[in-house]
């Protein structure tokens, strides 16, 4: 079995994000990244499913430039068997992304390609369900419990939906992206990362792959959310309820 | 030369600091306050294999340098979890470093893979009352009984000792007077601690309460031979590789501090306003904080060069090991200090932590060797000044 795992290089959750004065990106000097959070949970699900199910083959891919690799190692740290970074500078649009996946799993042959259910950064949440529609494989997304059939001929997956869960079941190989609930991500241990670095790495130019590269969409300005506006404090609740009435309005 | 650290010294800072991030302020504040050993934070740096550090492979641990050490410990210091995190671990890293260098083979198949995962627990024990510095001065001894020993006296400051299975103790073999020179004559046991022949007394101290600090007194206990580390009247030179990167580690978890108090004092000093804007933009605020952070930066290059020169067999461990620690102790104490003082009031407050770091930093000054005594070491061996007592 082989599972092929999609990891992002994402801002820090914890860092204090500035956009740029002129709006065209956000300001990156002394800016930490890690893998995007989702994604650290789709490489445990992988890892688990191998440790469950009688060993499989773990391979992550990121697309982006050459520093993507310290993500890339964090996850052979925790497990992972090898990695390929394909590389690109600059921002790549979710659609190239997927379209760059779905070349590669053509090479590698995958029962499984496990992502995050989205970025942390441009919240896009596309990759996945592009991914599906690309092979034609069936999908299962927003995971919170994954479970393959004895003959991992198979797999349920359940979704959080609103007001609920959903139970979808789906013939392997097929996509599943990972939800917050999925697992809690093992840490990395010193040993982990000291194997980690004689794992393979191998980097292929997005070039190299022979896709569509032509851009469909352009960000055009990135704005910060308005100030939060200083709160009041009151003496009583008659003084509140009279505020919430005359002032905010609610009721 | 590469001031950049190279990608697996990065990837132990990143992952020793997400997984210290577990462990919050709170976490050591109430460790702290109730004198309580910390377990969970303890057992999760075990499971994940970190405090086998500098175990070579072939023993269960992963075989790095002091600076990957260094890194570690920095880390888990500059969480918020200060001294209390760093002694947590660091006896079961540098602790053992003698053994490692001069152990039997024995010795190592038996001990080091349990000290590794973290099951084994080792106290040090150099350090007597009535000696102190003055190492050659300890009147803890060990006379032979057939192959094996009997060790009695008393040792002080015995960190963790109510948690170590074992001891590393430093005794006399052979008295002063015998000797050629006065550091000659010492041995080096690791000792089982039993307690049926051994008292534990806790000190009680200032500052760094969930790791405790004891009193050892030792009557007649009974040791085996196998466990003399490397040779009879060798054993105050084999220390010396426990207590070189001791020194080297204990500066990197100064800076640690440091660099912890300076970036909450920074954050704070941006937000408290007085007189109608932040109390950073006043220069008595800002430049004390910008300098301790150029004082902690030089310190953290110190101390790595220490730890380089060790990791690579120089000759000028001593001299590097001691000003690294002398300048850390100072840049790390003095960050608090001032961070203190930029929290006014607060700052004294248990609640805003900076008292806690302030209490433990103090530690550096006199801990693992006083300023002086290290200075006193730069003056003689780095300097060749004639020795002044």
């Amino acid at each position: 079995m082989k599972i092929l795992v999609a990891v992002k290089r994402v801002p820090d959750p914890n860092a204090t994000i500035k956009v740029r004065p002129d709006g065209t990106g956000i300001v990156t000097d002394n800016l930490k990244y890690v893998v995007n959070p989702f994604c650290e949970i789709a490489i445990e699900e992988a890892l688990r499913i191998k440790e469950n199910h009688g060993g499989a083959e773990v391979v992550l891919v990121s697309v982006g430039e050459q520093v993507c690799q310290e993500q890339l190692r964090t996850g052979l740290a925790m497990g992972a068997d090898r990695a390929i970074l394909v590389l690109q500078d600059g921002d790549v649009e979710p659609v190239i992304v997927a379209r760059a996946l779905a070349k590669l799993v053509e090479q590698e042959q995958p029962d499984i390609v496990m992502l995050g259910k989205q970025a942390i950064d441009d919240d896009s949440n596309v990759v996945g369900q592009m991914l599906a529609e690309m092979l034609g494989w069936g999908q299962g997304t927003f995971a919170s419990e994954v479970k393959l059939s004895e003959d991992k001929s198979s797999a349920v997956v359940t979704r959080e939906v609103d007001g609920g869960l959903e139970d979808v079941e789906m013939p392997l190989p097929a996509i599943i992206t990972a939800d917050l609930r999925l697992n809690e991500p093992r840490y990395a241990s010193l040993p982990g990362i000291m194997k980690a670095r004689k794992k393979e790495l191998k980097e292929i130019p997005l070039g190299d792959l022979g896709i569509d590269q032509s851009v469909q969409v352009k960000v055009h300005k990135l704005s910060p959310p308005p100030e939060r506006q200083a709160g009041k404090k009151v003496e009583t609740v008659q003084e509140l309820v009279d505020l919430l009435h005359t002032e905010a309005k609610v009721i | 030369m590469d001031f950049e650290l190279d990608d697996d010294l990065k990837n132990i800072d990143q992952e020793a600091r997400r997984l210290a991030a577990n462990f919050d302020d709170e976490y050591w504040r109430d460790h702290d306050s109730r004198h309580e050993f910390p377990w969970d934070y303890y057992n999760r740096f075990a499971e994940n294999g970190w405090i086998g550090v500098l175990i070579p492979t072939h023993y269960g641990g992963a075989g790095l340098g002091v600076q990957a050490a260094g890194v570690l410990l920095r880390a888990v210091a500059s969480s918020g979890g200060a001294m209390n995190a760093a002694s947590a671990l660091h006896l079961s890293i540098f602790g053992m470093g003698p053994v490692i260098h001069h152990g039997s083979e024995e010795m190592k198949e038996k001990y080091l893979p349990p000290t590794a995962t973290g099951e084994l627990h080792v106290s040090f024990g150099v350090t007597e009352d009535d000696a102190g510095t003055d190492t050659s001065g300890i009147r803890t001894s060990a006379r032979r009984n057939g192959d094996d020993w009997i060790i009695t006296g008393k040792k002080i400051w015995n960190t963790k000792a109510q948690q170590a299975q074992k001891i590393l103790l430093l005794v006399r073999t052979t008295p002063k007077e015998e000797c050629r020179r006065p550091l000659d004559g010492m041995s080096l046991f690791l000792a089982d601690l039993d307690r049926d022949y051994c008292e534990i007394r806790e000190i009680p101290k200032l500052g760094r309460n969930a790791v405790n600090s004891n009193e050892v007194f030792i009557n007649d206990l009974p040791v085996s031979g196998s466990d003399l580390v490397g040779e009879v009247g060798r054993g105050f030179y084999q220390l010396l590789d426990g207590l070189n990167p001791e020194r080297i580690v204990l500066a990197a978890e100064a800076v640690g501090i440091g660099r912890r108090a300076i970036e909450c004092a920074t954050a704070y000093a941006g937000k408290r306003e007085v007189f109608g804007r932040p109390i950073g933009k006043n220069q008595a605020i800002a430049h004390p904080l910008a300098d301790s952070h150029s004082e902690l930066e030089a310190a953290d290059l110190l101390w790595q060069k220490a730890a380089w020169e060790y990791d690579r067999g120089g000759k000028n461990i001593g001299g590097l090991a001691n000003m690294a620690k002398i300048r850390a102790a100072e840049a790390g104490f003095r960050a608090c200090d001032r961070a203190m003082q930029v929290f006014g009031g607060f700052g004294y407050a248990t609640e805003y932590n900076i008292e806690r770091y302030w209490r433990e930093a103090r530690l550096m000054r006199i801990a693992p060797v006083s300023q002086e005594m290290a200075l006193n070491y730069v003056a003689e061996h780095v300097l060749g000044l004639p020795k002044s007592y």
